[in-house]
């Protein structure tokens, strides 16, 4: 395997892009270490595109500084940044066949004929392509373009490897499949990898950091792992698979931990740098535990509504706090609608975040 | 050291040292000076030698802002003094240039207060190529120190491309009509008179209206404005017939229409007024006929109103129809599918769905037949009679006995606000409109048939006018043939001997044949016009659909202005302006080649800015993430994918060329006589037979053309080998 990996950081600082009155990207700072995966996830017009972009250089920066590795690119253009991107759309030329779109970066940037073709040759077999470099791109499958897509890039040995959705045209099976290919790529090859989806399964699966945006701005970066267990707001609890948010109130703070009360429940949680007042708690379905019968803390409710969906059930409770959803992996022992319940939550399971 | 810098350091520095500063000879590229006494002699000498040796010191001080870009030549280019001293030598150098050039002229100084002021100087002629290059090495390190600033991204290429195409349009697109408007309120000594201009412009011979009462005819503006409103209606209405017979009707003809809408877009426009007098003047076809038929003396009804109405109509129609076929075939069928089910019947969803729908579409036809009928001038040339109109009282405003430049200044400047009207009310209120049906997604179903009496209806006057068409055709192909119009009806080809003969000599070939001088420079220079205009029309396109820059709309207004300028008046702007330094131009054929450049960009531009919208823009940025600058972009990506564009473009540079008249008539010189000129000017005469011949020729050269580029560009390379190809290789491994 020839193709090398030149990874380098990203750093964002204090970044901000407007198109006219639109903020697309609203003073971000963020740090990506070399070797990395990490995803941009959020809702559709959140400025994920946009992020990636401006460090393509596609787009220039109406303020702050952009650094790869140790260089200050800010305003530098994309031709003369050390980045390569995969579109969305592939962006494959239509007029060259695979070989030629793979050689392409190399010949621009004159490296010599047998040189480029050797080298493209060796990232088409990287991506497990190596017989179709005589093909036109028309000729491929979905799969295979997004793949052509990849060695590309790859091939360029750039410093940075941007995705913009790039499994977004493939079908259920075929993504998994694809992303799991990237992911083993950019491993073994060590390689710096920003890759934007609004799919949060995908980014779960894929990334070493995540980097949550909302609204141009970023709600909240950590590994898979954190922002699951431990999300900082009601968005990223909600986005990030689904969350229960409940009104509570801290009644004081002891060291790092917090004494929470919930109704009739108090609970000791940590204070995440929370001060005494009104709260909220974010908690999983998973994490909430269904009784017939009176258990101390836990919460009274009515059961609105239980779904049976093979492999687990779904409940619908309706609480003096609001409505609670519930997951249960138990089928075989059933509540039923319109019974009363008392309403647990496991340990570990309540996260305190900030009032809304 | 900076690449491109150095570059156009180098440019300017041969400008000023080593080519003739000034005008030279007017062929294209001409090397006779290197043997006529250059370095030294007066009318060959650079700049250099100018300055020291003729006294021509003003020059001296360009000299100056070369110097000045010296020090940054190692500079980097994100420094603030690099570009400050680009933007300041650059724009230095342009305006100094500019100064000198207005301020002194063929008889030194232009402004006796300047006299007064610095004693008498030498005279100077116009801008020759050391000038030019001069003028180019300014304008594009001027360029480039606005991309140092970080102008358009700091994109070296697209920053020159759009100085260049600002200088270009501003030079031959702006200066000129500006030269129009400055001469409309000057008497005929140059000196201003503003009484006189409000006499000329008030005067009853462009505004009277007495032909309402009195049986005199009308103001030519009112002739203009009527026949303009009448053909666009006219037009419209037909072209829509004949685009929903195409597409509604559901015929096999529906082809052969496409096809005969070619013919007259390749027809020079007076050709078709030329047909009907051979068919309905009073020496026609069809008047004889109903003389000795029927008894009807001869009348001259064909020259006047109803005969340019009638040949307009036939010239523009096509437009019309290529317009309206987009708009009739964009009204989505799932829409009149949706009315249908709706229990709506073929009248019904007809008027209360698809016309509706149609309706910007058709206002934009409008304005485009409004405009056409304003601009052409060879129609109401060969039928006007007395029914005069703009563009032909500004001619003979010109060439007649009366040369009155500032009168034909003042009808130019009618004519061209009721263009420009026409113009800023399309693009305004239909420009956008009409483009919101056209979706570009696959729309399955298929679009209602149209009621029956509107079926037979289109049919009653779609047939007689194809048929007229055809007539007409024919009367193009062997009218030529024939010795005597309405006389002599016998067999010859003397007019095409006439025209065409090749004898044998002594030193070969020779083209004996009068028309031949005229028909090679025409083919030439429109040869020479069409790469340039598809080029600029091209690269004007990509600026607008690709690039973001400051300034945007109004690059894009002024780049479509001059579709909106009658050829009449771009002719007379011309000879205003180009008759004198600094830019010398009347008379060579480089005047010609501009003209139909800044003519004809517009059809480029439009086509290159529909093929562009289609190509996804991921398509470039993929090319510059992977290293790809603008320009090797622009090479390797986009052009590639716009061959048909490129092809359209060309062709119809080419073809517009050779068919244009009204701008051409006023820009021939006898070094350089158009075709067009030559055969309207056998028409003055009555010499129907050889003009009928030379066009039928020039007909059939621009069809070959047009079909070879056809063959040779727009085979797109997009194919699917592999189908024949993989089953070979399977094949292969069975056995
Ligand atoms: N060229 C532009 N001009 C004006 N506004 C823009 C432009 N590009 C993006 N925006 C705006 O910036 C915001 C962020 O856009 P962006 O494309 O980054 O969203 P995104 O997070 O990628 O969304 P999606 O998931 O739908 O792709 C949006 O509100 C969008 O409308
Ligand atoms: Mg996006």
């Amino acid at each position: 395997m020839t193709i090398k990996s030149n990874a380098a950081s990203v750093r964002f600082d204090a970044v901000t892009k407007a198109f006219g009155d639109v903020v697309a990207v609203d003073q971000i700072s963020l740090l990506i270490e070399p070797g990395k995966l990490v995803t941009l996830l959020g809702p559709s017009g959140c400025g994920k595109t946009t992020t990636l972009r401006l460090i393509a250089g596609l787009e220039m920066a109406t303020g702050g500084q952009i650094f790869i590795g140790d260089r200050d690119v800010t305003k530098l253009p994309a031709t003369d940044r050390d980045v390569a991107m995969v579109f969305q759309s592939y962006a494959l030329f239509p007029h060259m066949t695979v070989g030629e779109n793979v050689a392409y970066g190399l010949k621009v940037s004159g490296v010599k004929k047998p040189d480029a073709q050797a080298r493209s040759q060796d990232a088409l077999n990287l991506v497990g392509l190596a017989d179709l470099g005589d093909r036109m791109p028309s000729e491929l499958s979905g799969g295979q373009q997004q793949r052509v897509a990849v060695a590309r890039a790859l091939v360029l040995e750039p410093q940075v490897l941007l995705f913009d959705e790039p499994l977004s045209n493939l079908d259920a099976k075929l993504r998994r499949r694809v992303r799991e290919e990237i992911r083993e790529i950019q491993q073994n090859l060590g390689l710096t990898v920003i890759y934007v989806t609004h799919d949060q399964e995908e980014a779960l699966a894929v990334s070493d950091d995540i980097v949550v945006m909302n609204n141009a701005v970023i709600a909240q970066i950590g590994t898979p792992r954190e922002l699951y267990e431990v999300p900082s707001d009601a968005f990223v609890a909600d986005f990030i698979g689904e969350a229960n948010i409940l009104d509570c109130e801290i009644e004081s703070v002891a060291g790092d931990m917090a004494q929470v009360r919930l109704g009739d429940i108090v609970m000791q949680l940590p204070a995440l740098n929370l001060a005494p007042g009104p709260a909220q708690l974010a908690i999983r379905p998973r994490r909430v535990d269904l009784h017939a019968e009176a258990v101390a803390e836990t919460l009274p409710g009515t059961l609105l509504k239980a779904t049976y969906v093979g492999t687990h059930m779904e409940y619908r409770i309706e609480t003096a706090h609001g409505e609670i959803f519930a997951i249960s992996g138990d089928v075989d022992d059933l509540h039923h609608a319109n019974s009363e319940i008392r309403v647990g939550f496991r340990d570990p399971g309540p996260v305190l975040i900030p009032a809304a | 050291m900076n690449k491109f810098v150095a570059l156009w350091l180098a440019v300017g520095l041969i400008g000023f040292f080593v080519l003739p500063w000034y005008t030279t000879d007017d062929a294209f590229v001409s090397f006779t000076w290197l043997r006529d006494g250059w370095p030294l002699d007066a009318d060959y000498a650079p700049a250099i030698i100018q300055i020291f040796a003729h006294g021509k010191i003003w020059l001296a001080p360009l000299i100056l802002f070369f110097a000045a870009v010296v020090p940054v030549l190692r500079g980097n280019p994100s420094d603030r003094l690099f570009a400050a001293t680009l933007t300041f030598a650059g724009a230095g150098g342009l305006v100094f240039l500019l100064l000198q050039g207005f301020t002194i002229g063929i008889a030194g100084w232009e402004y006796a207060s300047l006299e007064a002021l610095f004693g008498p100087v030498e005279r100077q002629f116009g801008m020759g190529a050391g000038a030019v290059l001069v003028a180019a090495a300014f304008l594009f390190l001027l360029t480039q120190g606005f991309a140092a600033r970080g102008y358009v991204g700091g994109d070296l290429f697209v920053a020159g491309s759009i100085g260049l195409i600002i200088a270009l349009i501003t030079a031959f697109v702006f200066f000129p009509v500006s030269r129009i408007l400055v001469s409309a309120f000057q008497d005929n000594q140059g000196v201003y008179a503003f009484s006189l201009f409000a006499e000329k412009i008030s005067d009853s011979k462009i505004w009277g209206l007495r032909c309402l009462s009195e049986n005199v005819s009308c103001g030519v503006a009112w002739n203009s404005l009527m026949l303009a409103v009448s053909v666009g209606i006219g037009s419209t209405l037909l072209g829509l017939a004949f685009a929903l017979v195409t597409t509604r009707a559901r015929l096999k003809m529906g082809k052969a229409f496409r096809v005969l809408t070619v013919l007259p877009i390749i027809t020079p426009p007076f050709v078709i007024g030329l047909a009907m007098i051979l068919l309905f003047g009073r020496a026609g076809v069809v008047t004889q006929f109903m003389a000795s038929t029927f008894d009807i003396p001869p009348t001259r009804w064909i020259y006047g109103f109803t005969g340019i109405w009638l040949a307009q109509m036939l010239a523009f129609t096509p437009i019309a129809f290529l317009v309206l076929i987009g708009v009739v075939e964009g009204v989505s069928p799932s829409m009149e599918e949706a009315a249908q089910t709706l229990r709506a019947d073929a009248w019904t969803t007809f008027s209360t769905v698809s016309f509706p729908l149609m309706r910007p579409g058709l206002a934009n036809a409008f304005l485009l037949g409004f405009i056409e009928s304003m601009a052409d001038f060879g129609n109401p040339f060969v039928l006007g009679g007395n029914y005069g109109v703009l563009s032909t009282e500004i001619f003979f405003a010109i060439v007649g006995a009366q040369n009155d430049q500032g009168g034909a200044a003042v009808l130019a400047i009618v004519l061209l606000a009721f263009t420009l009207t026409a113009f800023y009310v399309q693009r305004r209120w239909v420009g956008k409109k009409s483009y919101v049906t056209v979706t570009g997604k696959g729309d399955a179903g298929l679009h209602a048939m149209l009621p029956k009496r509107l079926t037979w209806l289109i049919f009653a006057i779609v047939i007689p006018w194809t048929f007229m068409m055809l007539v007409i055709y024919c009367m193009v192909m062997f009218g030529g043939f024939v010795e005597t119009w309405g006389r002599d009806h016998s067999f010859t080809m003397r007019h095409y001997a006439d025209a065409f003969s090749v004898t044998t000599g002594e030193h070969g070939l020779i083209w004996s044949g009068a028309a031949w001088n005229s028909f090679w420079t025409t083919i030439s220079i429109s040869a020479i016009a069409a790469p340039l205009t598809a080029g600029l029309g091209l690269l004007t396109a990509y600026l607008l659909v690709r690039q973001r820059f400051a300034g945007r709309e109004a690059f894009e207004f002024g780049t479509m202005l001059s579709f909106a300028i009658p050829g009449t008046v771009i002719g007379i702007s011309y000879i205003l302006a180009f008759n004198i330094p600094p830019l010398e131009l009347t008379g060579t054929g480089i005047i010609l080649i501009i003209c139909f450049m800044f003519r004809n960009m517009p059809v480029g531009l439009r086509a290159g800015v529909a093929a562009m919208s289609q190509l996804d823009k991921n398509l470039d940025e993929a090319s510059l993430t992977l290293g790809a600058n603008s320009f090797t972009t622009v090479r390797n990506v986009i052009l590639p994918l716009l061959r048909p564009a490129i092809a359209a473009a060309l062709v119809f540079s080419f073809v517009r060329a050779i068919t244009s008249v009204s701008a051409v008539i006023f820009l021939v010189s006898a070094d350089y006589h158009m075709a067009t000129a030559y055969i309207i000017g056998r028409v003055e005469n009555g010499d129907y037979g050889l003009a009928i011949a030379y066009s039928s020729v020039l007909i059939l050269v621009m069809l070959a053309a047009v079909s070879l580029v056809q063959l040779v560009i727009s085979r797109r390379k997009l194919g699917r080998r592999t189908a024949v190809a993989g089953a070979e290789q399977a094949g292969a491994v069975a056995t």
